[in-house]
C-alpha cells in the first residue's frame, strides 16, 4: 500500500487484509514487550494543520509501537495567506527525511494534494481531511464491529450481513462518509439518519439506506448504532433549531437506548458531547465500544503504518 | 504602413478569397489579388475569423501584476485570435473611477495588440453599497459601456435595480456575475452528489439561476438590458430562454470550459479546475451548447482569469477560482461546438466575435471581414491538433485546465487594426506591435 | 531447467523423525518442552515433530507458532508481507526449553528475527534450531540444532518445499530460479 488517502479506495479484499493485520498488532499489546522493531529507522511525522489530540496520540503511540521515530508538528493556519503553504510545509518534511506523513487538514482533499505533488515521496496517511474522508477512524470502527461479533475467531472476516446505522451530521462528518464505503464494501448494510439539513445532496445514491427517523431506524433493531458528534455551530447557521431539540429527535438518550437488542452495540467516534447525542447512560453501557475504539485505533494505526511502509518502493526490485 | 495581402484564405461561409488590407482597413476581397509591395500572408488551408472578441477577459492591471498585466493579457488575447478584450474591473484599485478605467484603456493602446476596453464596475470597490461613478465612467476616454462586479454578484435588489436603471441612463449594460452570495458561502464545486462524496461544499445551481431569474424581471420593469456573465447551468438557460420569449433584453454568455469540462475533473482535488461558476454535470454542458446553437445564449466569453502558480498549487480550498482561456478558447470552442455539430464557423463568428462587440457597443465587428471594416481577423488552421501545454501559453498564468490534453485548431495570424500580432503561429514581438499602434493611432488622429 | 525433486515425501518424513529423536535426546529430565513454528510452513512441521514426539515417548510438548515478520530487517527489500498470527501456548514459554521450527535455512536472518521476536513474549531456559533443510549461504553466525537434509546449493537456485497440508502434494525440488 503505496498511501492510505480514503477508504474509498480499498478494495473488500485489501480492507480485510488491513483488519487482519490490525489483530496481529492487537496481540502484541498484550504482550511482555508491546513494542516491535519492525519501523526502527523509519520517520513519521504527524503533521496536524488541526488541533486532535486523540488522533495525533493515537498515531504517535502507533508508531512508538512500531519503533519509528515520531516528530509532531502542529501547523495550524494553512493557506497561502496565513503563512507557510502546504507546498512548503512538505517540502521541508520531505527535506528532514520523512517516510511517513499522517496528515490531519481542514480542506478536504489536501492528503491527496500531498500524494500527487511531487512535493514529497513519503507514504501520506489521511488522519481526517476537512468534511471527507477519516479512513483510519472507519477502519477502527469496522475492526471493533469485527471483534465484537467474531471474537478470537475475527481473522479473514468481513461485516457481511451486519446492519449500522450511523446517526447525526451526515453532511459535515468525514467519519460518516469513510464508514458507508468501508462498511458497504465490507457488506455491512449501512442506514444514515439525519435531519435533512445535515444530509448531502446526492446521498440517495450512496451505497446507504437513509432516513430521517432515529426511531425507525432504531425499530429494526440494528446491530450498531453509531452516533456521531454534532458540533454546536451548527445551531447558529440553522442546520436545526437548537440541542434540546436535536437531543430528542436524534439523541441516543437512556430511552431509547432500552429499546436496542442485548447484543447490539453503541459506537461513538468522540470526543462525545454527553446529554446532547449520546446520554452518559448509553455511553457508559455495557453496549458501549467507545474505550474499544480508542484501543482498537492504535492497533489499527500500527497496521496501517506497517502497511504503508513495508514493501519496496517503486523503482526497487 | 505595409499593405498585407492574404492569399487563399478559407471564410465561414466555405468560400476561399484573398484579402488585401491596406490602411488598417480591408481594402479588397477577391480572388487573385495583387499589390507589388504588400506583406503576404499564404493562408491556404486556413480559415479568416473576423476578430474575436472577449466580453469577459481579467487583466489583473492595475494591483495584481503578478498574475496578468496588460500588456501580457494583451498578448495572451492576440495568440488566441482576439482583437478586442473587455477588461473586468476587480483589479487594485478596483476599476471604479475614470481614473482607473482611462489608464487600462491607455495600457491596453500602448500594448497594442488588441483593442482593450475596460468595464467598469457597478458598485464602489465591488462593496455591493453604493454605485460607483458609472456616468464619469461612460463619460471618461475610455467610454466605459459594460459595468460589473465580477467576482462578486450585485446580490442587493434594490442596488441592481439602481443599477440596471442608472446604466441605462448612460447606454451601457450591467453584466451581472449571477451567484446568490448566502447560498454560495465557502462553496468550492458544484453541489451535487460529487461534492458529497468529495466533501467539497456545494455551489448549487440554484444559487445562479435564483439571481438571473430575479435579474431578467428586474430589467424587464426597468426596461433595462441585462446580460449575464458565464452561464454554467441548463436550468439557467431555462430561464434566460423563458425571458427572451417575453421580450427582456437579457443576453447571455458561456465560457469555453463550460462547454468542455465537466465537475468529474474535481475529483483528484486538482485546483486547475477549480472556478467560478464551477464546473457543472454534462447534462449542463449539453445544455449549453443546445442553448448556445438555438440563441438562447448569445455570445462566449473566456472569462480568462491568470493566477500565479502559489495560487494553484497547494490544498482546493485555498486555492483560487479561475482559469486562464484566452490562448485555447478557440482550439475549445472548435472541440466543444463546432466538431460536435452545434455551430458552424459562420455561428463561431456570430458568437464570438459580432454579437459581443454588439453588447459590449464597440465599433468596427458589424460586418465581419468586409471591405472597409477595420482589417481585425485571424487566420486558423482548423485541421491540425495539438497537445495542449504551458509552452502555447503567453499570459503570465499557467492555470489552464488544458495542460497535457488533445486540442484541435491552432492560431496562425492575427490582424488589428490592419497589422500584424501574430504571424506563423507566434506573436510579433512587442516593440514592432506597439509602434505598429502607434502609427496607426496617429494615423487617426492625423 | 526444470524442477528436481531431491527430497519424496518418504524422506521428509523419515527426516522430521530424526529430528524428533535428536530433540527427545537433547533434553534434560524437567525440561517443558515448546516448539515454535515459523509461518507458514514451519507450524506444519512443528505440529508434525509433536505428533511423532507423542507417539514415541511421554514427554510433554506444547506447540506454537512465532511470526518473525515485524522483527524483519529486510521489509523494504521485499513485497510487503502480510504477518501471520503468533501463538503463544498457554503455559507460555518462560524458562522452557524452545525449538524453533523452519521449513529451509539459508542466509539465517529470519532464525535472527525469530530470535528478537522470541525475546518480545518471554524468555526460555534454553532455544534450539530445527530445520527441515539447510541449503548454507549463512550470513549470520546462526548453526541448526537438528537438520533434516544438508542440500549445499547455488545461490541462483531456488529450493521449493511443499507440504500435504498446505500444498496438497509433498515434496522438496530445487531448481534454476528465474532472473
Amino acid at each position: 500500500m503505496r498511501h492510505l488517502l480514503s477508504t474509498r479506495d480499498l478494495g473488500h479484499d485489501e480492507a480485510v487484509a488491513i483488519l487482519d493485520v490490525a489483530e496481529d498488532m492487537a496481540d502484541v499489546a498484550d504482550r511482555e514487550v508491546r513494542k516491535l522493531p519492525t519501523l526502527r529507522g523509519k520517520t513519521v511525522v504527524n503533521l496536524f494543520f488541526e488541533d486532535s489530540t486523540r488522533t495525533r496520540i493515537s498515531f504517535e503511540a502507533a508508531a512508538k509501537r512500531l519503533s519509528a521515530d515520531v516528530i509532531n508538528f502542529s501547523a495550524k493556519g494553512s493557506s497561502v495567506s496565513k503563512g507557510e503553504s502546504l507546498k512548503d510545509t512538505a517540502q521541508t518534511l520531505a527535506a528532514i527525511g520523512a517516510d511517513a506523513v499522517v496528515i490531519r487538514h481542514g480542506a478536504s482533499g489536501a492528503p491527496a494534494v500531498l500524494a500527487d505533488s511531487g512535493w514529497i515521496d513519503a507514504a501520506i496517511v489521511n488522519a481526517g481531511d476537512g468534511t471527507h474522508e477519516h479512513p483510519t477512524q472507519a477502519l477502527l470502527d469496522a475492526f471493533t464491529i469485527r471483534r465484537r461479533i467474531h471474537g478470537s475467531a475475527a481473522r479473514a472476516k468481513a461485516l457481511d450481513g451486519v446492519s449500522v446505522t450511523i446517526v447525526g451530521d451526515i453532511l459535515h462528518s468525514r467519519v460518516a462518509r469513510s464508514n458507508v464505503w468501508l462498511l458497504s464494501s465490507l457488506g455491512a448494510a449501512v442506514t444514515l439518519v439525519a435531519p435533512a439539513t445535515l444530509l448531502p445532496i446526492g446521498v440517495t445514491e450512496w451505497p446507504a439506506s437513509v432516513g430521517y427517523s432515529l426511531d425507525a431506524a432504531l425499530a429494526k433493531r440494528p446491530d450498531v448504532v453509531m452516533m456521531l458528534r454534532i458540533q454546536s455551530e451548527r445551531m447558529h447557521d440553522a442546520f436545526f433549531p437548537n440541542a434540546h431539540e436535536y437531543s430528542r429527535e436524534w439523541g441516543l438518550g437512556d430511552e431509547r437506548l432500552r429499546t436496542l437488542a442485548a447484543d447490539s452495540i453503541v459506537m461513538h467516534p468522540g470526543p462525545m458531547n454527553r446529554g446532547l447525542e449520546i446520554s452518559s447512560g448509553a455511553a457508559d453501557s455495557p453496549r458501549s465500544t467507545v474505550l474499544e475504539q480508542v484501543a482498537n485505533g492504535v492497533s489499527v494505526r500500527m497496521a496501517v503504518l506497517y502497511l504503508v511502509l513495508s514493501g519496496m518502493k517503486e523503482g526497487q526490485s | 504602413m505595409t499593405a498585407i495581402l492574404v492569399r487563399g484564405a478559407g471564410f465561414a461561409d466555405d468560400s476561399r478569397g484573398d484579402i488585401l488590407v491596406r490602411d488598417g482597413v480591408v481594402a479588397e476581397i477577391g480572388s487573385s489579388l495583387s499589390d507589388s509591395g504588400a506583406q503576404l500572408i499564404d493562408a491556404d488551408g486556413l480559415l479568416a475569423l473576423p476578430g474575436l472578441v472577449d466580453l469577459h477577459t481579467h487583466l489583473r492591471e492595475p494591483g495584481f501584476e503578478q498574475s496578468e498585466t496588460v500588456l501580457t493579457g494583451s498578448r495572451a488575447a492576440a495568440i488566441g485570435g482576439f482583437t478586442t478584450v473587455h477588461a473586468m474591473a476587480n483589479t487594485s484599485p478596483v476599476s471604479d473611477t475614470a481614473g482607473v478605467v482611462e489608464q487600462v484603456q491607455r495600457l491596453g493602446d500602448a500594448a497594442g495588440y488588441v483593442t482593450v476596453r475596460p468595464i467598469g464596475a457597478v458598485t464602489v470597490g465591488l462593496e455591493g453599497k453604493q454605485l460607483s461613478e458609472i456616468g464619469a465612467m461612460a463619460g471618461s476616454r475610455a467610454r466605459v459601456r459594460v459595468f460589473s462586479d465580477d467576482g462578486k454578484c450585485v446580490s442587493d435588489a434594490l442596488l441592481m435595480r439602481r443599477a440596471l436603471e442608472y446604466v441605462m441612463t448612460f447606454g451601457g449594460v450591467v453584466a451581472q456575475h449571477a451567484q446568490e452570495p448566502r447560498l454560495t458561502e465557502g462553496a468550492q464545486m458544484n453541489e451535487g452528489t460529487l461534492s458529497g462524496q468529495l466533501g467539497l461544499a456545494g455551489w448549487p445551481a440554484v444559487a445562479e439561476e435564483s439571481i438571473i431569474a430575479r435579474d431578467v424581471l428586474l430589467a424587464q420593469h426597468v426596461g433595462a438590458r441585462l446580460h449575464v456573465c458565464h452561464v454554467s447551468t441548463a436550468g439557467s438557460v431555462e430561464v434566460v430562454r423563458w425571458a427572451k420569449a417575453r421580450g427582456i433584453q437579457v443576453t447571455a454568455e458561456v465560457t469555453p470550459h463550460h462547454l468542455l469540462l465537466t465537475e468529474d475533473l474535481a475529483s483528484g482535488y486538482d485546483a486547475r479546475y477549480k472556478v467560478n461558476p464551477p464546473l457543472r454535470r454534462s447534462e449542463d454542458v449539453e445544455a449549453l451548447r443546445a442553448g448556445l446553437a438555438d440563441g438562447t445564449i448569445d455570445i462566449i466569453a473566456t472569462d480568462h482569469a491568470p493566477h500565479p502558480s502559489e495560487a494553484k498549487d497547494c490544498e482546493w480550498d485555498a486555492a483560487a477560482f479561475g482559469m486562464v482561456g484566452l490562448e485555447s478558447a478557440l482550439s475549445v470552442v472548435q472541440a466543444s461546438v463546432v466538431d460536435t455539430g452545434h455551430l458552424d464557423w459562420n455561428d463561431v463568428a456570430r458568437v464570438f466575435s459580432r454579437v459581443p462587440a454588439e453588447i459590449g457597443l464597440v465599433p468596427g465587428y458589424e460586418f465581419g471581414i468586409a471591405v472597409g471594416s477595420p482589417a481585425d481577423f485571424t487566420l486558423y488552421d482548423p485541421a491540425t491538433s495539438r497537445v495542449f501545454g504551458v509552452e502555447h501559453l503567453r499570459g503570465k498564468g499557467v492555470n489552464s485546465p488544458y495542460l497535457s490534453a488533445t486540442l484541435p485548431g491552432r492560431v496562425v495570424a492575427t490582424l488589428h487594426n490592419g497589422y500584424a500580432t501574430v504571424l506563423d503561429g507566434e506573436l510579433v514581438d512587442a516593440e514592432s506591435v506597439a509602434q505598429s499602434a502607434r502609427r496607426t493611432s496617429g494615423a487617426q488622429h492625423g | 531447467m526444470p524442477a528436481r525433486i531431491v527430497l519424496q515425501q518418504a524422506d521428509i518424513t523419515r527426516a522430521l523423525t530424526r529430528i524428533s529423536h535428536e530433540i527427545l535426546e537433547s533434553l534434560r529430565s524437567g525440561d517443558d518442552l515448546v516448539l515454535l513454528g515459523i509461518p507458514t510452513r514451519g507450524v506444519v512441521l512443528a505440529e508434525r515433530i509433536a505428533t511423532v514426539i507423542r507417539e514415541v515417548s511421554d514427554v510433554p510438548v506444547a506447540i506454537g507458532a512465532l511470526d518473525v515478520t515485524m522483527y524483519r530487517d529486510d521489509l523494504d527489500r521485499n513485497p510487503t508481507r502480510a504477518p501471520s498470527p503468533t501463538q503463544v501456548p498457554p503455559g507460555g514459554i518462560d524458562g522452557k526449553f524452545v525449538v524453533l521450527v523452519d521449513d529451509v535455512l539459508y542466509s539465517g536472518r529470519t532464525i535472527r528475527a525469530a530470535l528478537d521476536a522470541l525475546g518480545a513474549i518471554g524468555r526460555p531456559r534454553v532455544v534450539r534450531l530445527a530445520a527441515l533443510v539447510d541449503r548454507g549461504h549463512r550470513e549470520l553466525p546462526i548453526r541448526p540444532d537438528f537438520v533434516g537434509k544438508n542440500l549445499p546449493s547455488a545461490q541462483t537456485e531456488r529450493i521449493n518445499l511443499h507440504l500435504e497440508e498446505i500444498d496438497g502434494d509433498e515434496f522438496v525440488s530445487i531448481e534454476e530460479a528465474a532472473q
